[in-house]
């Protein structure tokens, strides 16, 4: 059962960017973005992601969408491997797979109105014979969309420039939606809007959820949005999970000493709690992910170092039911 | 304790304008507030509701043209920094109130070592030869928290990362013991955790030397944790202000209402639904004289479309602007 519920699994993906060392210089070195990362999405939940600057969310999700062809590792979506799929099937298999991105100006193509940009996904499909779509049904669609994600349908030909960021990520929803996919991919879709449309934007992502039976992979820095949406979260630090559960259990009792000072930095809007909270300060900034490493990620930051844990690499091992932690305080298997 | 006494700066109705092709925009429309020693004022609401243009006025550096301040008192020790010359202004930018931007890296310049711009300002405003310029600037890298200040000034803004960038731009504004000091969305560019690290210093720092904190944040959370009192800014006006801990607790304005309940909050049990304000943000050209928040408030009446609501008083020191709270109608 557990095997056909799984639409997405990805098992110890890498994504590496070497770097050059400048005029006729070889290859330098690597920037490893993403470093070997595990897990699985069952149909109709939402995995959440965060972590800070530089960590590999967003890579994550661009190597899930092959936008990035990853170093090495599976992505398994509905049984196939994207990484093995040519140009040809690899289009044919992102018909179940779209992305909403985080900058809704950067995003919309600001010389095609709602509606041709809500259209492309399908023009698109059309050509290379995937979809038979008339241009009546593709009309058609695009006011369903539009009503659907809550833009009038009489705006289907304005440009992006008439509306407000948050009625332009309604329209990279739209978009998102077009194909029918299954998996949507979420880059910081909610983290360039106002509070009171971020609110908004949520709670249409909650009920599209519902209506259409969509998966989200959910990406974000902001831990308390991250905690609505998400059924399950992932924590990453430096290009690999640290921590791996479900969303209440996470922020009930975190493992990893980094999820535990992530928690505590981030601000509740509540001065009573405010004052009462004990924070876990961190010193230092995040390392530049440039180098291969041989100890844990955390190493240099965490409070609660061993000696082991310069010597080994932790491994995301499942502690609780359901919970998978990446630390030596908890398991001694390492990588 | 300290609420007796003056307040260093009293900004009163003040009406800052921008003329545009589309028509006039009144970013701040009548914003008053004070601010008292060693206080920490927070200003929150969303992108466009003018709480940087608040501060901007405060300091003159509104671009004119386009910009004007249209009218309005901004006292700073009883004197009207809207009525000074420019050079009586110089002596008091940078040196009594100083500010903190939002990007360390655009805030910095890339081509002069931190040295040569710490230097500068505190040449010019203190008074001192270059020498003991550096000392002082080394001494307030080490109190922001950079490690080897010594070393570390003579590097150039590149070499530093976000958090650490952000540090010196406060080391730079602390520099010449400012009054009043301005932190425009100070950790909005960071992470978390080095969030977390700036927030506390800042709130180390400007406690031990006594300075008026101005943060500006579209972050409930970041205002919880650090202000004293709380400013609520919708289209260009304050529309509530009072001490941060009673906002929280029982907000008046239904738009502070609104806004508090649409933040997803960590300590809360999941589950339910957020409960979002309908509607977008007003467009703030040519706005009429109206309650602006009325098309997406669900206790609106009719004389909500018509006339700006006055103000109300409340005990604490608090002041609301809606006609659900005004007598006269």
């Amino acid at each position: 059962m557990a095997e056909n519920n799984t639409l997405l699994d990805v098992k110890n993906l890498k994504m590496h960017f070497p770097f050059g060392g400048g005029f006729l210089g070889g290859k330098k070195g690597n920037i490893y973005a993403v470093d070997g990362i595990d897990f699985q999405l069952k149909k109709g939940e939402t995995l959440g992601l965060v972590g800070e600057s530089g960590c590999g969310k967003s890579t994550t999700a661009r190597a899930v969408a092959q936008l990035h062809r990853p170093t090495s590792g599976e992505v398994i979506l509905n049984g196939k491997d994207l990484t093995k799929l040519k140009d040809k099937e690899l289009i044919a298999a992102r018909k179940g797979m779209q992305m909403v991105f985080q900058d809704p100006y950067a995003s919309l193509n600001p010389r095609m109105t709602s509606g041709d940009i809500i259209a492309e996904p399908m023009r698109i499909f059309n050509t290379h014979g995937i979809l038979h779509m008339s241009k009546q049904e593709m009309d058609e669609r695009i006011e369903q969309l539009m009503e659907r994600v809550g833009l009038s349908r009489f705006f289907k030909n304005r440009f992006p420039h008439e509306f407000s960021g948050g009625q332009r990520q309604r329209i990279g929803i739209a978009r998102a939606l077009a194909l029918r996919p299954e998996l949507i991919l979420c880059d910081e879709a909610v983290s360039a809007l106002d509070v009171s449309i971020q609110a908004q934007i949520l709670n249409l992502f909650k009920d599209l959820q519902e209506e259409f039976g969509l998966t989200y992979l959910f990406i974000a820095h902001d831990l308390a949005v991250i905690e609505y949406i998400s059924t399950r979260v992932a924590v990453m630090y430096l290009g690999i999970i640290a921590e791996l559960s479900g969303s209440a259990d996470l922020y009930r009792n975190p493992l990893h000493p980094y999820t535990q000072a992530l928690l505590s930095a981030a601000p509740i809007p509540d001065p009573k709690v405010e004052k009462t909270r004990k924070r876990i300060i961190l010193t230092g900034d995040v390392p530049s992910p440039d180098k291969a490493r041989h100890c844990c990620y955390f190493y240099d930051r965490c409070w609660k170092r061993m000696d082991k844990c310069l010597e080994r690499k932790p491994k995301l091992v499942e502690v609780e039911p359901g919970h998978q932690v990446a630390c030596f305080l908890y398991h001694d298997e390492s990588v | 304790m300290e609420m007796t006494e003056a307040p260093i700066l009293q900004v009163k109705d003040l009406r800052t304008y921008f003329s545009t092709d589309e028509g006039l925009v009144k970013a701040v429309d009548g914003v008053s507030f004070n601010l008292r020693k060693g206080e920490t004022l927070g200003i929150v609401g969303e992108s466009g509701s003018g709480k940087s243009v608040t501060n901007l006025s405060v300091i003159n550096m509104i671009p004119s043209p386009p910009g004007r301040i249209a009218g309005g008192e901004i006292l700073y020790h009883g004197k009207d920094l809207l009525k000074m010359s420019k050079s009586e202004i110089r002596q008091i930018r940078g040196n009594k109130i100083s500010m903190i931007f939002q990007d360390p890296m655009t805030s910095l310049n890339p081509f002069l070592r931190i040295s040569t711009q710490m230097i500068e300002t505190i040449v010019l405003h203190q008074k001192l030869d270059k020498k003991a310029a550096k000392e002082k600037a080394i001494e307030m890298l080490k109190l922001a928290g950079i490690p080897s200040p010594g070393k570390r000034i003579d590097n150039y803004p590149h070499q530093f990362s976000g958090g650490m960038r952000q540090r010196v731009m406060i080391a730079m504004a602390l520099s010449c013991n400012p009054e009043i000091l301005i932190a425009d969305e100070p950790t909005s560019a960071l992470d978390v955790t080095i969030q977390a690290q700036i927030l506390d210093l800042m709130k180390d720092l400007t406690e031990r030397l006594g300075t008026a904190v101005i943060l500006i944040t579209h972050s409930l959370g970041v205002v919880a944790g650090t202000c004293d009192t709380l400013c609520v800014m919708y289209a260009g006006r304050i529309v509530e202000r009072g001490p941060t801990d009673l906002v929280f607790e029982s907000p008046l304005h239904p738009y502070t209402q609104g806004l508090i309940k649409s933040v997803p909050r960590l300590d809360r049990k999941g589950g339910g639904r957020l409960s979002s304000i309908r509607g977008q943000p007003p467009n703030v050209i040519d706005l009429p004289d109206c309650c602006p928040f009325y098309p997406r408030c669900d206790k609106a009446m009719d004389i909500c479309k018509h006339k700006y609501p006055t103000p109300k008083v409340f005990e604490h020191g608090r002041v609301v602007g809606c006609w659900l709270y005004s007598e006269e109608k």
